[in-house]
């Protein structure tokens, strides 16, 4: 076990290595920041001299080390438009995007899994049918435009909910509803395949020929294992929702990270879009590590693969 | 002499007339829905300069800006659907939207499709520490949300159609290497490619007469599934202002502008594009699904 740990973590780094260099190299190669930022008038010495001060004169591979030191130490560098350390700017609107990701979630689970149960039940049945448009729904209408209608329904046309901003319940409910949308439809397909799966097993079998009503074998023995991977896909697509949210963030003016990295991106503010590109990808390969060691816990089998 | 006679079992297929019978009877049993869809949608796209009412970048003369559609008051037929912010035919631009929402969703998934089936089939064949860094490049890749880093690398590239193509592809191959390396490990130990190698095939020979074309069936239907996630994703760049630059008429770039008008209720510039979008990723989602369980029975539960 030990040993699955240390190679998971060993791969882990390997992966965060080769991701915080391709976005370093990406951001060096598509141009001159500072050139991006000045105005047209501004003279070379002035150029020079911010490039000196934000370190972009020496080389590349040295001022990957700076960064990379950096980043591990929790310091992402200075926000070109802020005037200040990107941490703080990242980590003033994470509650908030973990706010959004987590009603996302619960609505993605409180949709997803009865569908996914009754689908599972009442399989090839006109309830299943119903499941399996909801579930193609949920991958083809893009949750923006969900996001969108729900702002002309439900504030233009009802004025029952605040068309942006954060602050009470209120604010929530759309934007985690347009969020949530899609990935209700993936965790719909796994309840529905992991149910089928467990009620095709021998212990069900065992626990219906026992003569227990349906209710029980469904509610308290499949449920109960099917779930198991059901949980740890809504974990990691939290932690992917609390990441990926720009577009929604956008339409509801939701103040998250994923508008912070809208906001880097039209001020030219590239150490504050490179620092939030990076966290991302920080929290999923942390995730990702966490999933894999709990199920070597839970499944022996894994460990023993490589 | 008794003569063997000819196994006919497969004739059909080696001949034109059978080919052709073989198309007609799998098109016959293709969802009726996704194929009247996509195929209404593509003749639309193709003959958008012929039934186009309007030129879509250009304000139609005299025409007023925010005309609902025609049913409603204030409407006309002469521009059936309405007209946006710069008095554009509404009709016109989404008959034209087709055109770049097809296009750009086909070239990113080939784009995507070639990228991941050529490193999927190197990380196979090759092994070793190729496979070993393709494999972990796929790793890093997957690390960040997709549409993450594509606005990511769109920022960085600047809005037009062909960087929006190019950066679609390089964000949504890595689905391809990973299910294609699986199946060239399988590939690779089955005797046809064993003999070929032992016969003194060349590497590069191997691949192209024996990996490659078995393959791709999985490749296409990857790319039938993949052709609706890169039509979402290039209207919700277009959303954002950083994909297909105005004043073409793209899906998201419409919604885009339609949102300042959201709020006065004029439902039509917001609802028009979306259901556009919605029904051209339902019908690929459906043909793909479709695809799948006619083309590959182990891709059934992907």
């Amino acid at each position: 076990m030990p040993e699955f740990i240390l190679r998971r973590v060993l791969y882990s780094l390997v992966t965060l290595f080769i991701l915080s260099g391709t976005i370093f190299l990406i951001v060096r190669l598509t141009g001159d920041p500072v050139a991006l930022m000045a105005e047209a008038s501004a003279r070379p010495e002035d150029l020079a001299r911010v490039r000196h001060q934000w370190g972009l004169d020496r080389s590349w591979p040295v001022q990957y080390v700076t960064f990379m030191q950096n980043a591990l130490q929790g310091e992402l560098g200075k926000s070109f438009n802020y005037r200040m350390p990107v941490s703080e700017l990242y980590f003033q609107r994470l509650p908030n995007s973990l706010t959004l990701g987590l009603a996302a979630t619960l609505i993605s689970l409180l949709i997803g899994i009865p569908a996914g149960i009754i689908s599972a039940v009442k399989v090839n049945t006109a309830w299943d049918n119903v499941a399996k448009g909801v579930a193609l729904l949920g991958l083809s209408i893009p949750g923006f435009w969900l996001g969108l209608v729900l702002i002309l329904v439900f504030s233009v046309w009802l004025r029952w909910l605040p068309t942006s901003g954060a602050g009470d319940w209120r604010h929530v409910v759309m934007p985690a509803l347009a969020l949530g949308w899609y990935f209700a439809a993936s965790m719909l397909r796994l309840t529905r395949s992991s149910m089928l799966e467990v009620l095709g097993s021998e212990y069900i079998k065992l626990a219906r020929l026992k003569g227990l009503p349906d209710f029980v074998v469904i509610a308290m023995h499949a449920f109960k294992n099917a779930l198991i991977p059901v949980f740890t896909l809504a974990g990691v697509n939290m932690v992917v929702m609390i990441n990926a949210a720009v577009i929604i963030e956008v339409i509801f003016a939701w103040p998250g990270i994923g508008r912070l990295l809208y906001e880097g991106i039209f001020q030219r503010d590239f150490p504050l879009v490179q620092g939030v590109v990076i966290m991302a990808g920080f929290m999923i390969i942390g995730i990702n590590l966490v999933v894999d060691i709990l199920y070597a816990f839970i499944d022996p089998r894994i460990r023993l693969t490589r | 002499m008794a003569t063997i006679p000819a196994d006919t079992r497969f004739a059909s297929r080696r001949t034109a007339t059978g080919r052709l019978r073989t198309v007609v009877k799998a098109a016959r049993e293709a969802p009726l829905a996704a194929v009247v869809i996509l195929g209404g949608l593509i003749l639309v796209a193709l003959l958008a300069d012929l039934i186009a009412p309007y030129d879509p970048t250009t304000p139609v003369k005299g025409a007023e800006m925010f005309a609902p559609p025609f049913w409603m008051e204030g409407g006309s037929l002469a521009m059936p659907l309405g007209t946006d912010f710069q008095s554009r035919d509404i009709l016109s631009r989404l008959i034209y939207g087709a055109r770049v929402s097809l296009f750009v969703g086909l070239m990113g998934t080939l784009v995507a499709g070639s990228i991941g089936t050529a490193l999927g089939i190197l990380s196979g064949y090759v092994g070793g520490w190729v496979d070993q860094i393709i494999m972990r490049v796929t790793d890093a890749w997957l690390a960040l949300p997709a549409i993450v880093f594509a606005i990511f690398l769109a920022a960085l590239l600047g809005p037009s159609m062909w960087n929006i193509i190019i950066i679609l592809g390089l964000v949504y191959w890595t689905r391809y290497a990973r299910v294609i390396r699986g199946e060239v490990l399988t590939l690779r130990e089955r005797d046809f490619v064993k003999l070929a190698e032992i016969a003194g095939a060349s590497k590069l020979r191997v691949i192209k007469k024996h990996i490659l074309p078995n393959v791709m069936n999985t490749a296409t239907v990857l790319a039938s599934l993949t052709v609706g996630v890169v039509i979402i994703a290039e209207a919700s760049l277009s959303f954002l202002g950083v994909g297909v630059p105005p004043p073409q008429p793209a899906w998201g770039l419409m919604l885009s502008e339609a949102r300042p008008t959201l709020m006065a209720g004029q439902w039509w510039l917001t609802v028009f594009p979306g259901v556009c979008i919605l029904l051209i990723v339902l019908a690929t989602q459906l043909f793909g699904d479709w695809l799948r369980v006619r083309l590959d029975p182990q891709l059934r539960n992907l």
